[in-house]
């Protein structure tokens, strides 16, 4: 199998499982009890916390451990529209694609009584740093704009959206769960105020997370209970969990310019054979995207079943169908940089894991050529474009 | 468990009656771009009797299954047969779809229905 998907999640690194396994096996005491053994527990929290802390130029102190992104996201969302609506500030500028766990948690505080602004993110999927900074007013008391786009890949301006941020006295909040590893990320010298990640997208164990918030930033809990995590979440810690993620982060980190250019490298070489076939678009910028990111629709055809023909050939993708999401609705993302619904249904994610070789890209090339060609040999929609009784989109 | 039953992926991945019928007595489509699903049925038919169908299906792996299905259950059958298929009969010669997929067989249905009456239009 090929798997293309690792923007769904990742391998475990076997460092990370390592770890995981020994702490499960000889240090599964609770790091809150006072003993030795609960503080031998306790040493190794601390541990992941100064790891992570160090990958993104941050202090321990400001690094909470969650469940994962969504959690890290709603937490980060929730805090700054407290601390925002004690000072009578309760307007929040965010962005049209950026993952639901932000949308909904917007579309909540919007029932709320808050405003939301949410910014065109264009054909190119970038958020223009002028526009954050016209979207503004003295209401403002977030603006999120996540870092890179889980679906198509775009890496955002971050570190100029964090200075206007700053500048004009803002909280800012990204969530970097698709960026952290792929792109250098500091937290200091890119203005970052509050930051998520998950463990999963970086080789670590799902159900792990963290959040990021600047000392001084009071957060609110979305899980009271007892004082772990500086009071802010309650609830026995993840330990092995926890010591896996920092793991697993750090060896990520660690090669990430080395991983990087032999993505892009990959990356390109692929996007150059997906192009070849007629009637088709890359999705997103081609060079402000994340080294593993190939996004691309093809017209006349559907996800769904573009999706499972790849599975026959041991090809693991994903889609921005409404067919693959449970609605009738394409990806968000893609009606965001303004594709139509007809060709938005014929969308293929594809995202490249280190491993990924000149052969494995190859062969994915001539699948996804051999299956547009076969489920488009069928298509009626294809057949009156063909004929010309309806106008090429692509 | 798999997303489709075995039978909905031997249709999914073999679909019978794939093609079209350029003098066909009838033809019927329905459905959108823009849900994502789009069936066309042709039907050649003799004497009342259903002697060719032929369909072409721009959807999810469901909707071409269940055009399929749909194709394989009314071939040779008479016309007044073919009125009477449901959606629920094809689903259940699927050995069922999932919830959301339902409509794919409602859509299969329709545009059997459609195809005859373009054939009884065209007769009148």
């Amino acid at each position: 199998m090929i798997y293309a998907d690792n923007a769904a999640t990742t391998k475990m690194s076997q460092a990370a499982i390592d770890k995981m396994v020994s702490l499960m096996n000889d240090t599964y005491g609770n790091p809150s009890s006072l003993y030795r053994f609960g503080q031998k527990a306790k040493e190794e929290l601390e541990l992941a916390r100064e790891t992570v802390a160090s990958v993104i130029g941050a202090e321990p102190r400001e690094i909470l451990f969650t469940s994962g992104g969504s959690e890290a996201d709603n937490q980060a969302i929730r805090s700054a529209a407290l601390l925002g609506k004690a000072k009578g500030k309760t307007h929040i500028v965010s962005t049209k694609f950026e993952h639901h766990a932000v949308l909904h948690t917007l579309d909540k505080l919007e029932k709320e009584g808050f405003e939301i602004t949410l910014l065109d993110v264009h054909e190119d999927g970038l958020v223009r740093p002028e526009e954050v900074a016209a979207a503004i007013t003295d209401k403002t008391a977030l603006v999120t704009i996540m870092y890179a786009n889980n679906e198509i890949g775009t890496i955002q301006p971050i570190a100029e959206i964090g200075k206007i941020c700053h500048e004009k006295g803002v909280l800012f909040h990204t969530d970097a769960v698709q960026a952290i590893t792929h792109v250098p990320i500091n937290v200091v010298e890119q203005n970052i105020d509050m930051l998520s990640a998950s463990g999963h997208k970086f080789h670590g164990p799902k159900g792990t997370g963290f959040l990021y918030a600047k000392k001084g930033i009071k957060l609110s809990n979305l899980i009271e209970g007892g004082a772990q995590e500086r009071g802010k979440r309650a609830g026995t810690e993840n330990v092995p969990g926890i010591a896996a993620m920092a793991v697993a982060l750090k060896e990520a980190a660690y090669k990430l310019d080395e991983t990087a250019k032999y993505l892009i490298e990959k990356r390109d070489r692929l996007i150059a054979g997906l192009s070849e076939i007629e009637h088709s678009a890359l999705n997103g910028d081609a060079v402000k995207r994340l080294p593993s990111n190939v996004n691309f629709c093809f017209e006349g055809i559907e996800g769904e079943s573009l999706l499972l023909l790849l599975d026959e050939k041991g090809i693991a993708a994903s889609s921005g169908s409404a067919c693959t999401s449970g609605s009738l609705d394409p990806s968000h993302v893609l009606l965001a940089i303004g594709r139509v619904h007809d060709v938005a249904h014929g969308s293929l994610r594809l995202s490249l894991g280190e491993d990924v070789t000149d052969e494995d890209i190859d062969y994915m090339i001539n699948a996804v050529k051999e299956v547009v060609t076969y489920l488009r040999s069928f298509s009626p929609i294809w057949r009156d474009l063909v004929a010309g009784k309806k106008q090429f989109i692509l | 468990m798999a997303l489709y039953s075995e039978k909905v992926m031997d249709h999914f991945l073999h679909p019978r009656n794939v093609g079209v019928i350029e003098d066909a007595d009838g033809v019927g489509e329905v459905g959108n771009a823009k849900c994502g699903d789009i069936m066309k049925i042709y039907l050649k038919i003799d004497n009342e009797i259903i002697t060719d169908v032929k369909f072409e299906t721009f959807g999810c792996g469901s909707a071409i299954a269940s055009s399929s299905m749909a194709t394989e259950m009314i071939k040779g059958k008479p016309v007044t047969e073919a009125l009477e298929l449901t959606n629920k009969a094809v689903a259940e010669a699927l050995d069922g779809l999932p919830a959301h997929k339902m409509h794919c067989s409602v859509l299969a249905e329709e545009a059997i229905k459609n195809a005859l009456e373009d054939y009884q239009n065209k007769k009148k």
